[in-house]
């Protein structure tokens, strides 16, 4: 008897599935717990470190912007120039010097939200009115005081925009890391490409918009619990 | 570490220098592909977010769209027209546009409707009708923060236009993806050719806003500065 060629079993694709009708969802339900669930895991992840970093970069530089005037225009330069970079380039021109890994992906993503925070951040603080920062020497404030109980506070609404347009941007560019990392929602969609496989790339889309929608709207909650003065007079 | 990286960098413009048929000829595509996604976008987000911010109204459309629109992955948009549209030049055109809309419509909206009501006011009772006052003293005034949003859509679309190497090729793009033919070089030299073209199409969108701007109201015209209006 001889062995015949081993042929390996793959299960069987849906009608819906070999057709690559619209949208199939039974192979969603099926790929969920594999596929799309850790992608999304993973996106959130990527997401939340670039913010995290990103804000944290953009604050001591707009902190310092606002007590030193020149620590400006040189932060604004860098972090404009940074913006004009590709994405697709900056991800691959990252490899030779941190290699196939996700601190490639996330020092470019850190990157492109410096401009938008650091101008927002900057903005908010220099919008508290002079009578205000006047009213609180007069209380006898330390200029740490002012800025911790007056000037951080009424940055607020500047800042929390600012970070809604950062996570929103950097949930659509995470997409992008998948050509350097297997990870992020990215990965489904551009395995699915060369196979046109509609289910995949709309399932997986979905997913990214989706998740981005939902941290907007997260945002908006969090600085209305924030900046509780900023909604009282608006009732006419 | 350092030395290495110069030395990527040198080769590479040796690439572009050597290679300067095949790069004229893909910066040249990424210029068409970009000028068309630029040209439709203006064409569809600069007359709405202007009318709407003449009436003061539909400010929750001009802002709500440009939201969703930017929480629409430019990969995603293309993926989802490569499924669908098929490849080439239109799903490209089609992915840009949705990527260069929503800065342009709501710098436009928010410039219109922030003009000072006082001037406004002035106009109107110097006996100008409604569309002089838009012609004459709306948009003038808006155009700073008009043309800011044109020039960020404008650098937005120009770097993004290399993901449309992965839907059908064409422009710079298609250098950065191929790796495995041009190598680091390939792929460096593409991208400092990218970012100049990035930074290129906003100077020459600057020299146009200077060319429009009234003398009366020529300050210095600002160099690239995204301003990308988020509402609160």
């Amino acid at each position: 008897m001889t062995a015949g060629p081993v042929i390996p079993d793959f299960g069987e694709a849906s009608d819906c599935v070999s057709e690559n009708r619209t949208f199939c969802s039974d192979w969603v339900r099926e790929n969920w717990d594999p596929v799309l669930q850790p992608a999304l895991v993973e996106h959130v992840k990527l997401t939340l470190i670039a913010v995290v970093v990103g804000f944290a970069i953009s604050l001591v530089a707009a902190l310092l912007a606002h007590r030193l005037r020149h620590v400006e225009r040189p932060f604004a330069i860098a972090s404009a120039v940074i913006y004009t970079i590709p994405s697709l380039a900056l991800f691959q021109l990252l490899v030779p010097i941190t290699g196939l890994t996700v601190t490639t992906v996330e020092v470019a993503l850190v990157g492109y939200t410096l401009l938008i925070l650091f101008r927002n951040i900057l903005t908010g603080l220099r919008s508290a009115p002079p009578e205000v920062l006047e009213a609180a020497r007069g209380m006898g404030l330390t200029g740490t005081q002012t800025l911790f109980r007056v000037e951080l506070p009424l940055a607020l609404p500047a800042i929390v925009a600012g970070l809604r347009v950062a996570v929103v941007s950097t949930i659509a560019l995470a997409t992008v890391a998948a050509f350097v990392v297997s990870e992020g929602l990215g990965v489904p969609i551009l395995g699915a490409l060369p196979l046109n496989f509609k289910t995949e790339i709309i399932a997986a889309g979905a997913l990214a918009v989706g998740l981005a929608i939902v941290a907007d709207a997260m945002l908006v909650v969090v600085q209305r619990l924030l900046t509780p003065w900023a909604y009282t007079r608006r009732v006419a | 570490m350092t030395v290495a990286a110069l030395d990527v960098f040198l080769n590479s413009l040796d690439f572009i220098v050597d290679r300067r048929e095949l790069i004229l000829d893909k910066t040249w595509e990424h210029v068409q592909l970009s000028a068309v996604a630029l040209a439709v976008s203006i064409a569809l987000a600069v007359p709405v977010g202007v009318v709407l911010g003449h009436l003061h109204r539909g400010s929750f459309l001009a802002v709500n769209l440009a939201n969703v629109g930017r929480a629409l992955p430019t990969l995603v948009v293309i993926a989802v027209g490569v499924a669908f549209l098929g490849i080439g030049f239109a799903n490209q055109v089609v992915a840009l546009v949705v990527l260069g809309v929503p800065p342009i419509l709501t710098n436009a909206y928010v410039a219109v409707d922030e003009v000072e009501p006082d001037a406004v006011e002035a106009a109107r009772g110097m006996g100008m009708t409604p569309s002089q006052v838009l012609r004459r003293i709306e948009l003038p005034l808006a155009l700073p923060l008009l043309f800011a949003g044109i020039r960020t859509a404008a650098v937005f679309i120009v770097a993004t236009a290399t993901i449309a190497a992965i839907a059908g090729g064409g422009g710079l793009g298609e250098i950065l993806v191929n790796q495995a033919s041009y190598r680091v070089e390939g792929l460096v030299g593409a991208a400092i050719c990218v970012s100049l073209l990035a930074l290129a199409a906003d100077a020459g969108l600057g020299l146009v806003q200077r060319a429009l701007t009234p003398r009366g109201l020529k300050e210095e015209v600002p160099a690239f500065e995204p301003d990308v209006r988020s509402v609160v």
